[in-house]
């Protein structure tokens, strides 16, 4: 079975591969665009915090003998608490100054957090397993899809889904939405902003570890792989806008999946095709497809 | 980002009286002594470690032009220094140009590629202005990874200093020297007659008021996009110099911390004044020569000196300095 003279395993693993790497840059992106949502900062510090997810995972597992499953729970809290705690230290210092600012300081806390890591761990990549119950693979007639990948698409998307749930349709998620659009007002009801922001960032910094942990046994887990990745999701959001959760979700997966074909071919343009995406929106919708004016 | 509050702050004061050619009198004061001290210094200190300097410190200028005088940061500069490197790397190896000719080769390219993607970046603002030029810098980086003109991980190799003019043979470390030295005060005195031209107050008219730099007429994205591209083409300038003195033009010159390194360097001396992008850039080649051998601990220092600067030391060495004194340097 042949698409365009390419064979059908071929396309549909690299379409895989494509919705892999869209999930990422959904779950980043929609850490990244509630972020800034609430506190206005652009979160530099996003990829390290997704290597940090990745490396608790193996820190659990070679350390304390806490597998696969404790890790995807565990990973985020902690990772989160240390968000938490650079928000109280830090970050929140910034709020009256120039939005800049907060890009400067989030960008040097990522490199000072990557050069840790590469002085504990070194910069080659240190392996880490895929859980038993989800390896093996699957044989779809068409290809064989390894399950652990089919898994990450799906669980990344229902934790896209369960972000924009909490955000739309609960009461905290109302609050938040309210404090993005006037803080000074949700805080005259009696509203304790500045710890909404703080569990704000947690929260987002703890998506990134999710991530991270889900990206651990498919990528080796070293202390460059947030960073690299990091600049990729910036284009996404600058494409999507940061407007909405949903886009952003949207523009991640869908730009994995036009990264995959892309692969396929015209294997050149692969690394680049992305940042040509965003000029030719930059170009024709200056706003993002989903950002309001 | 406005400068911290630098202008207007000290108006009326003597001291702010322009002297000769925009300058005040501390900063003619200031530029004398760092005149003096390029002519004295190779004499004391290795020339090939005062050339880093020299080229770095251009880089910041050109870099502190846009940030600390129309307030746009760029996070993707290392693209114009970077490629500015390549070309001029290419133009002396491979069509045998003379250095002086292959710096602007490498300005100019540096200059298109800032008129490229300046045009884009300049359709958003703040935050986005930042991410924008950001990624389209790791876009050269992959385009520079590819071409077969870089020669990818290995980079342009053996470049040769060539002849200055035809004639003067730059291989002598002193001979390169002066050449370096001419290209930065040359460079330097330009983007201080930018800033103090009336094109100069269009921009930082634009910095402190956007809206208001449009109610009174101006093309504001006219005055960005050539400010931009007067800061790409004095990077390639910067980088094109580099690769020349260090005959090698690598990925490193295009890839991200590069930009974040020239961030760091304007931070550290201060954004928004004349002199700060050159004692910061100064102090970090300094900083890194001596933690060469620490490998990744430059790094965790550099992050530590960002967080120290935005959190506590947000005018940087020289703007401290001037605030001290009252002067505005």
């Amino acid at each position: 079975m042949d698409f365009f003279g390419i064979p059908a395993p071929l396309l549909f693993g690299q379409l895989l591969l494509g919705l892999i790497n869209g999930a990422f840059y959904a779950l980043l992106s929609l850490g990244l665009a509630v972020i800034f949502g609430m506190l206005n900062v652009i979160n530099f510090t996003h990829g390290a915090q997704f290597m940090m997810g990745a490396f608790a995972a193996w820190m659990l597992l070679n350390y304390f003998g806490i597998g696969y499953w404790g890790a995807l729970i565990l990973a985020p809290i902690i990772v989160g608490i240390t968000g938490i705690i650079l928000e109280r230290l830090m970050i929140a210092k910034l709020y009256k100054l120039d939005h800049l600012y907060g890009l400067l300081l989030t960008f040097g806390l990522g490199l000072i957090i990557e050069g840790l890591f590469r002085n504990e761990f070194g910069s080659s990549g240190l392996p880490y397993r895929i859980p038993a119950e989800l390896q093996g693979a699957w044989d779809l007639g068409f290809m064989f899809m390894p399950i652990y990948r089919g898994w990450v698409v799906l669980v990344a998307f229902f934790a896209c889904l369960a972000t924009w749930l909490v955000i739309e349709k609960t009461k905290i998620g109302s609050y938040l939405r309210a404090a993005t659009e006037n803080p000074a007002l949700v805080q005259a009801f009696g509203i304790n902003v500045p710890r909404m922001m703080t569990l704000t960032y947690g929260a987002g910094v703890a998506l990134a570890a999710f991530a991270g942990v889900l990206a651990a046994p498919i990528y080796s887990v070293n202390p460059q792989m947030g960073s690299n990745l990091i600049i990729i999701v910036f284009a996404v959001v600058v494409i999507g806008g940061m407007g909405s959760i949903l886009g952003s979700v949207l523009t991640g997966f869908g730009l994995g999946v036009i990264e995959g074909l892309t692969k396929v071919f015209y294997p050149e343009a692969s690394s680049t095709v992305i940042f040509v995406v965003m000029a030719i929106v930059l170009l024709a919708r200056p706003a993002g497809l989903f950002g309001r004016a | 980002m406005a400068a911290p509050a630098a202008a207007g702050a000290f108006e009326g004061i003597d001291a702010e009286r322009e002297v000769i050619w925009g300058f005040t009198r501390p900063q003619l004061i200031t530029f004398g002594l760092m005149l003096a001290f390029i002519l004295v210094a190779p004499f004391f200190l290795y020339p090939v470690f005062l050339m880093k300097v020299l080229c770095f410190a251009l880089f910041a200028c050109a870099f502190n032009l846009l940030i600390g005088y129309v307030g746009l940061l760029s996070f993707g500069h290392a693209a114009y220094f970077g490629m500015g490197g390549y070309l001029a790397g290419h133009a002396a190896k491979v069509w045998g140009a003379t250095p002086e000719v292959s710096i602007l080769i490498g300005g100019l390219v540096a200059g298109i590629l800032g008129w490229l993607i300046g045009m884009l970046a300049i359709r958003r603002q703040g935050i986005y202005f930042a991410m924008i030029t950001l990624a389209m810098a790791q876009m050269v980086y992959f385009f520079c990874v590819q071409a077969p003109f870089t020669n990818g991980e290995d980079g342009i190799q053996a470049i040769p200093r060539g002849n200055f003019l035809g004639s003067v043979s730059m291989a002598a470390d002193m001979s390169m020297y002066w050449l370096v030295a001419g290209v930065f005060i040359a460079a330097f005195l330009f983007i201080h007659r930018v800033i103090n031209s009336p094109f100069g107050q269009v921009m930082k008219a634009i910095r402190e008021n956007e809206p208001r730099a449009i109610s009174l007429g101006y093309r504001v994205d006219d005055y960005k996009l050539m400010a931009f591209i007067i800061s790409a083409a004095i990077s390639g300038v910067a980088g094109g110099t580099k690769s020349i003195v260090f005959g090698i033009a690598t990925l490193t010159d295009v890839f991200w911390s590069m930009s974040g390194e020239v961030v760091l360097m304007s931070l550290v001396g201060g954004l928004g004044t004349l002199f700060g992008p050159v004692a910061g850039a100064a102090i970090i080649i300094t900083m890194q020569n001596y933690l060469a051998e620490f490998g990744a601990w430059v790094t965790v220092i550099q992050g530590v000196i960002f967080v120290l600067c935005v959190l506590a030391f947000r005018r940087g060495v020289i703007g401290e300095i001037g605030r001290l004194l009252k002067v505005r340097l």
